[in-house]
């Protein structure tokens, strides 16, 4: 149903819905916290005859993906959902997928990594699957959720990419929180990513080893065709993303600027934090300020020119990253940011703010808080501090 | 019984090709080609990571005549579930119209090791795939280190004093799982064994096949034994041919009189440091005995 009220769901029931909609022939999933609730509403789908797919309750993640990669080897058009511990366990077979070319999506509600254990929400989990060769969206709210999940088919099947595709949400923030949602009709999604037979899937009419084993005179071709294809796909994503918008009056980028064009200082994060740093530039501007920032919503293939081109005259960036890449200098995404900084022979001073791990609730107090440190620097021309730990008890 | 001779599965078109890496006179090509003869071309085959994957896929040149996935070591039979449950899914839907066959072939390490989870899932959701073990007794592929299925006093590089437990009963363990259909099989007795997979496939399945196969390297003998060892282990009684189907398991392959276990030990380098040790060969003789006791074979000849 197109809906021309919103109708309030949580972003896993967002999910769930959208995956009712692009008519998925195979469900292969295991419960964890807090991705689960997608799972069992996808199961009621099935049961109530609303979805016609085989649902696969597996004794594991591992399996989860597995079938999946062979479902869609098959031909299928397949779906698992999955967070935390449960992503870190598919580790191995996300690899396997991408460089096998098989258009798995996958929702993520992302969440914190054991030990401790803890239920809420961070990047840990998903931050160790930077270099699987997927690619990797992020939704800031329970309607990005499903209408990225939409998108991620389309771009999944795209011939011209033919690559796994995750879909981020922030686990309980956005998981379980209910919003009110814009749903499509059947028949538009059915339109906007429609089902075709994969020529090239496993049938004995014509026979392909898939899988092979890889001589180093082949192996570095192989990869390097995997890791081309995902960079190249950032087309396609604007592409699917401007046509979804053409459907939906709703369009999202690869990166998503507020109020960047003449501030001095900007923000720039990932997931529902943003939703929280966008409402700070919207308080701190009406005081006056020169403040912006921009939410990453395509973390791999990194869309490294649409950055760029936001922060050419800014004197000062922070970057939050929910989670710790544990003995390197600075965080996964901040490193990303000044890559692309580096490259494009930029020398903004850059802070890297790390905030909201394993749930820790970010306010804009603490938000305002970071913008103090950036206009410090963007005053002094000085960075006394390049990481700083929000919240953090001594 | 769809095969009364060998001269009957020969006759069938082969969808395994020569050409492969595998060994001299390695079991596991041989099973390769009598399950893709049985099988037919209406057939996928999924293996874990393992010697018969690596020998028969260096790409650009495939072995496979069928089609043929390897996704990892651990996770064979999620793989070849999901491929079925595709296929069920799209048939449905009248998105395709042909049905095919899953077979997996495994070996040991794969199966009863790091595979087990992923199997024992799959036989318990009654995924309707048959999974063959072409069970070397060992991880040959990474250079014969001892698995959950090394028999008792073998050598392996990693038990070089002799292996200090029993194999692990994977029968045991697919029966237990309820499956639809499970045997035992071994190359001396072909057209046993490919009666089995025919049942196997055709029953739907869960199947479980356990197979063993000798490996000319790991079980250290010369390369034109093998059919021999195969066979040896069967009269022996360390390998009795059984299946089970509805509950019952009945004994396939009679040996009315076994010989003692040291006839079958004796051919094999990997026994050598127990084969003066009477008491370790009576261990693994009443391992034998209590197989035999179990399935019904008849007494050691005098």
């Amino acid at each position: 149903m197109k809906t021309v009220e919103p109708i309030l769901l949580s972003g896993n029931l967002a999910e769930a819905y959208a995956i009712k909609q692009l008519d998925v022939d195979v469900v292969a999933a295991y419960p964890i916290t807090p991705q689960t609730t997608i799972i069992e509403k996808i199961s009621e789908y099935v049961a109530d005859g609303e979805l016609d797919a085989n649902f696969m309750l597996v004794e594991s993640e591992h399996s989860a993906i597995s079938s999946c990669l062979s479902a869609a080897s098959a031909g299928a058009r397949v779906f698992t959902s999955t967070s935390s511990q449960g992503l870190l366990l598919m580790h191995e077979i996300l690899f396997i997928t991408s460089a096998l070319r098989l258009p798995v999506v996958m929702a993520v509600a992302n969440r914190s990594v054991s030990a401790p254990i803890n239920i809420w929400c961070d990047h840990g989990d998903i931050m160790p699957q930077r270099d699987v060769g997927w690619i990797q969206l992020f939704a800031e709210s329970a309607q990005e959720a499903y209408d990225k999940l939409i998108q991620a088919y389309r771009i999944a099947e795209d011939p011209e990419v033919r690559l796994p595709v995750m879909v981020n949400t922030d686990g309980i923030i956005l998981s379980h929180t209910y919003e009110p949602v814009f749903l499509l009709e059947d028949s538009e999604v059915a339109s906007f990513v429609p089902w075709k037979l994969y020529p090239l899937r496993l049938d004995p009419e014509n026979p392909l080893t898939m899988g092979a084993f890889g001589y180093p005179e082949y192996y570095f071709e192989t990869r390097y065709q995997s890791a081309k294809a995902l960079e190249d796909s950032i087309n396609t994503i604007s592409e699917v993303d401007e046509k979804f918008g053409e459907i939906s009056g709703r369009k999202y980028g690869t990166v998503s600027p507020f109020r960047c064009e003449d501030a001095d200082v900007i923000l720039i994060s990932m997931g529902s934090i943003s939703e929280t740093i966008r409402a700070t530039v919207r308080k701190l501007r009406e005081k006056g300020e020169k403040v912006g920032m921009i939410s990453l919503k395509l973390f791999r293939p990194f869309p490294f020119k649409e950055m760029i081109s936001l922060v050419q005259d800014v004197k000062a960036v922070g970057v939050v990253d929910r989670a710790f890449s544990p003995g390197a200098a600075v965080g996964p995404v901040f490193n990303d940011i000044t890559s692309a900084l580096y490259l494009s022979k930029m020398s903004v001073p850059c802070v890297n703010f790390f905030a909201g791990l394993g749930g820790r609730d970010v306010r804009m107090a603490e938000v305002e808080d970071m913008f103090e440190k950036l206009k410090e620097v963007a005053n002094t021309g000085v960075v006394k501090e390049h990481r700083y730990y929000v919240g953090l008890r001594g | 019984m769809p095969f009364k001779s060998i001269k009957s599965l020969e006759e069938r078109p082969d969808f395994f090709s020569p050409g492969h890496g595998l060994c001299p006179g390695c079991g596991a090509a041989q099973i390769a080609r009598i399950v893709t003869k049985v099988a037919g071309k209406d057939t996928i085959i999924v293996t874990p990571t393992g010697c018969l994957e690596v020998s028969t896929t260096t790409y650009p040149a495939t072995s496979w005549k069928v089609p043929y996935l390897h996704v990892a070591f651990e996770n064979a039979a999620a793989a070849a579930s999901g491929i079925k449950v595709a296929y069920d899914a799209l048939i449905r839907k009248k998105k395709i119209s042909k049905d095919a066959n899953l077979v997996v072939l495994g070996g040991d390490g794969g199966t009863a090791d790091i595979g087990l989870q992923s199997l024992s899932g799959a036989l318990e959701r009654g995924e309707r795939i048959t999974y063959i073990c072409y069970d070397n007794e060992a991880y040959m592929n990474t250079g014969i280190q001892r698995s959950g299925a090394t028999p008792y006093g073998a050598w392996t590089t990693t038990s070089p004093a002799g292996q200090k437990t029993l194999k692990k009963d994977l029968m045991g363990m697919a029966m237990a799982h309820r499956v639809k259909y499970a045997a035992t099989a071994s190359i001396a007795y072909v057209r046993d064994a490919a009666n089995k997979v025919e049942k196997a496939i055709s029953l739907g399945g869960p199947s479980f096949i356990h197979w063993i196969q000798p490996c000319t390297v790991g079980w250290r003998y010369d390369p034109k034994l093998t059919v021999k060892i195969s066979k040896l282990a069967v009269k022996t009684g360390l390998w009795p041919l059984y299946e089970y189907y509805e509950g019952v398991t009945k004994l396939t392959v009679e040996v009315p009189k076994r010989l003692p276990v040291s006839e079958y030990l004796k051919l094999q380098g990997r026994f050598r440091q127990i084969m003066n040790k009477p008491e370790e060969l009576a261990k693994i003789q009443s391992y034998a005995d209590g197989l035999a006791g179990k399935f019904g074979l008849g007494p050691v000849a005098q």
